[in-house]
Formats: C-alpha cells, sequence, structure tokens
C-alpha cells in the first residue's frame, strides 16, 4: 500500500468518513489487504462503500454477510469484500476459499476482521471503529 | 423416464447446504435431501467446519446417492440434471457444478445451470401445481430481498433489491444484539408475537418514491442507538417489544413495496420466496395489503422456502423446454446477477 495518513480521526458526517474511504482507495495496490473491526452499526460496509467509489466501482456494493464475500470487477483494481461474521476463526477462513482472493491482485477488504486476525498477514492496513459521542465514529488506522 | 414422467435431478451447493433432489416433470418432488439432515460427525468422524466447499465435496456423492435410493430410480432414468451456477461462494458452486457436469456427461444427457435466485421462485411451481407465470415474485431471504418480475418460465426481471443488508441480515443482527440468538429471523418472529409493535417508533426506510429499492442498513443502526440509550438511562428493555417494533418496521416497508409493484406491473398474484417468506407478520401484512388490492398471495411451505435440490430441478426443467442447455463448460459465475 502506498503512503497513506495513520492515526485516529473522529468522523462527524459521512463526507469525512467518504474521504477516509477515498484515501484508502487512493492509496491501495494489487495484493492490499484492509481489516475492519468494528461493532454491529458501526459503519463497516459504508466505509467499504466508499473505498469502493474511490477505487472507481460502478456496481452497488451490499453487504456480503451471506455469501462470505463479493467481488467487483468495474473499478481500477477488483475488490473482494468480505464478511467473517457468521465465521468461527481462521480455519473455517481457509475452506471458504479466502487465500484464493488474499493472495490475488485485488484490493481485499474485511469486515470482522479480528475473527480471522490469525490468517491475516502483518501488512495488513488494520482500521478500527468504534462508536464516539453524539453519533459521531473513532476511526483508528494501524 | 419412469413411468412416462421426465426426470431431473436437482443439485444446489451455493452455500451451507448441500442439496441434491429428484423432480418429475418439473412439479413433483420424489425426493429432496438437505445436507443438514445427515449427522455429518458420525458419518465422517469429527467436526466439519460450518462453512466449507470441502464439506460439500464429502456430502455431495452420499447426498446423489440418496436423492435417487429415496425416489426409488437409478441414474439411467435421469433425463436431465440441473445445478446451480450462482450466485454464491465460489469453492461451494464448484463442487455442485463439477458433480452435475460429471453425471451428464457420464449419462450422457442434458445439462442447464441455473441462477440460484430463479430456483427460489420456481419452488413455488412444486407447491401450487396449477401456478404459472405471469406474477410478482417477492424473494425474500438472509442474503437476498428482491422484488422480480416473472412475465413467464425462463424470464426474471429485477425491479428493486436492497442497497445494503438482506432483511433476514438484518434480523440475524438484531435478534443478536437482544439476545435472542440464532437464527435470528424464527426467534425475532417468535419474540414479537408477545410484543407491542408500536412500542418503539423506528423510521420507515422508503427511500425515493417510486423506487423498489429496500435499505435495512440505518433501521440496524437505529435498533443499535435505542438499545445504547436505554441501556446508558439504566432502563430495562423490553426484547418483545424491541423485536416486535423491529420486525414492523422491516415487513411494513417489504410487504407494501411488493404489493405496489403487483399493482404497477398490473400483476394478479405475488409469489413469495425464500427463507423470510415464512415470517408471520409479513405474511399477515402482505395478505392484508394485497387482499385489499384484488391480489392473492402464494408461498412456498418452509421448507421449499431453505436452499433446496428441489427447486434448482423445477427451474432446470423450465428452462431446458424452452431449448436451455449448458456445456461442459459451465462454471461458477460467484456474483451472479438476477
Amino acid at each position: 500500500m502506498k503512503e497513506i495518513t495513520k492515526g485516529t480521526f473522529i468522523t462527524d458526517t459521512e463526507a469525512d468518513t467518504r474521504a477516509i474511504g477515498l484515501s484508502i482507495a487512493d492509496a491501495a495496490e494489487p495484493g492490499d489487504i484492509v481489516a475492519l473491526i468494528g461493532d454491529l452499526g458501526t459503519g463497516k460496509t459504508a466505509l467499504t462503500k466508499y473505498i469502493a467509489e474511490g477505487l472507481g466501482i460502478t456496481e452497488e456494493v451490499i453487504s456480503p454477510t451471506f455469501t462470505i464475500v463479493r467481488e467487483y470487477r468495474s473499478g481500477r483494481l477488483p475488490l473482494y469484500h468480505f464478511d467473517v461474521y457468521r465465521l468461527s476463526g481462521p480455519d473455517e477462513f481457509f475452506y471458504a476459499g479466502a487465500h484464493d482472493y488474499l493472495e490475488d491482485s485485488g484490493l481485499s477488504v474485511i469486515e470482522w476482521a479480528d475473527i480471522v486476525a490469525d490468517a491475516l498477514p502483518e501488512d495488513a492496513l488494520l482500521i478500527y471503529i468504534e462508536y464516539a459521542e453524539e453519533g459521531r465514529r473513532r476511526i483508528t488506522l494501524i | 423416464m419412469k413411468d412416462g414422467k421426465h426426470l431431473t435431478l436437482g443439485i444446489e451447493t451455493s452455500c451451507d447446504e448441500t442439496a441434491v433432489s429428484v423432480v418429475a416433470d418439473g412439479r413433483e418432488i420424489l425426493s429432496n435431501i438437505i445436507s443438514t439432515q445427515i449427522d455429518i460427525h458420525t458419518q465422517f468422524g469429527g467436526v466439519v467446519p460450518e462453512i466449507a466447499s470441502r464439506r460439500h465435496l464429502e456430502n455431495i456423492n452420499g447426498c446423489i446417492d440418496r436423492a435417487l435410493s429415496e425416489a426409488g430410480v437409478s441414474i439411467d432414468e435421469i433425463d436431465l440434471v440441473g445445478v446451480t451456477y450462482g450466485p454464491g461462494l465460489v469453492g461451494a458452486l464448484l463442487i455442485g457444478v463439477a458433480a452435475a457436469k460429471s453425471i451428464a456427461f457420464a449419462c450422457d444427457i442434458p445439462l442447464v445451470g441455473v441462477n440460484h435466485m430463479h430456483g427460489h421462485i420456481a419452488a413455488n411451481y412444486l407447491e401450487h401445481h396449477d401456478l404459472e407465470p405471469p406474477f410478482m415474485s417477492l424473494v425474500v431471504s438472509g442474503g437476498h430481498t428482491n422484488i422480480v418480475n416473472v412475465p413467464d418460465y425462463n424470464r426474471c426481471e429485477k425491479i428493486g433489491g436492497t442497497r445494503d443488508d438482506a432483511a433476514g441480515e438484518a434480523f440475524d443482527k438484531v435478534a443478536r444484539v437482544i439476545g435472542l440468538g440464532y437464527p435470528g429471523g424464527p426467534k425475532v418472529d417468535k419474540a414479537a408475537r408477545e410484543g407491542d409493535r408500536d412500542a418503539i417508533a423506528f423510521k420507515r426506510v422508503w427511500l425515493e418514491p417510486g423506487s423498489y429499492d429496500f435499505s435495512f442498513s440505518g433501521l440496524k443502526t437505529q435498533a443499535l442507538n435505542y438499545l445504547n440509550t436505554e441501556r446508558q438511562a439504566g432502563r430495562e428493555i423490553n426484547v418483545n417489544d424491541v423485536a416486535a417494533s423491529f420486525q414492523e418496521a422491516v415487513v411494513e416497508v417489504i410487504a407494501e413495496k411488493a404489493v405496489c409493484a403487483a399493482e404497477e406491473f398490473g400483476q394478479k398474484r405475488i409469489v413469495m420466496a425464500g427463507g423470510v417468506a415464512s415470517n408471520t407478520r409479513l405474511r399477515e401484512l402482505i395478505s392484508q395489503k394485497a387482499a385489499a388490492r384484488g391480489i392473492d398471495v402464494l408461498r412456498p411451505s418452509p421448507i421449499l422456502c431453505t436452499d433446496n435440490g428441489a427447486m434448482i430441478a423445477s427451474a432446470a426443467y423450465y428452462a431446458y423446454r424452452a431449448g436451455e442447455r449448458s456445456g461442459y463448460d459451465l462454471d461458477a459465475v460467484p456474483a451472479l446477477e438476477f
């Protein structure tokens, strides 16, 4: 991944979240992995939609919870959008065929990545999203 | 052929279930094997991951054998193989597609690849033997929320879908945070019967006027915010009221949009499909709204609402009758569109 500003951001509005999504898309290179960690309703799918927008993806990005992964190929890089919410851990992630995607030349974005943390490479971009006061979100890039 | 009936073997491995069925003349179920009915742990001696192409691989041959033996037919009597080739998990889909191709090749019979979503709609042909298109279909499940116009057996025109979470997924997630557990749909349904659906004013998400699309992600966040606020204020949460109010906000929008779609497209019937079609309140509300406008509502029994091979066999049969054939180059298409 190209250089990206890391640290903690408090997002007030959707526009703030969008800016973070677009900057991740700008920095993304083939084979990069973004690990999203945050509770239900914190906006992991919303952030992924903005990453997709930044990659120039034209299809509607919808929740991959049911199918575990959805692929989008209309942008600058293929986007592999995972949601491992229903998986019990790295073993099931492996059996679901995840490595075929992770080793491919797209950008993989993984929601609930804490569940499969052991299966992720050390250079994955970790993003924590937490509830902050009054509907805001605290987004930390590591 | 057996007793003058055309036999289709239907194979479905798009997600969690390995399912195989034999269907006669596209309408009559002779067998309907779903792998979750088989005790995998005793059969294979160990824990097998819940979602795994490996599990499909271990199950598929056993399921095919059982489907044939329960139907009382031999593989030589099968006339057609239908298989789900998308949408779904690529590794899972590939197992079914490979099995179907092998059988078609070995037995020298035609092969038809089926869109999983078309299969859900076709489940109704197995339940309602006199049902024929045209109709409006509402497909609601853990992974899908779609309104689909069905002008004939082989055309499914999606006119609306979810922009974020599927309806069943929203149920699952809210069920989890209010401590009802999995599977969320039936648990919320049951709790809601004891609750007040007007207790909490969750906002209905209608989107732009005239749109048949859905959005449930914001509603999920509303429910979470409500729970957080109540907990922080130290107020006790009435789980049944939350379930009833949340469910109402989901199903009211689905029911209204489905009925409006049927009306706009001049359809006299709404045909429901998918797991959430079993939701008590959705059925009640859609029946009320439809009856007021002279529209009938049909749905399959719960076993046919879940993923199964019979619905794939039925869809394959009608595609085959319309001249459709797949080659041995049939491939899994994980993101297959409606």
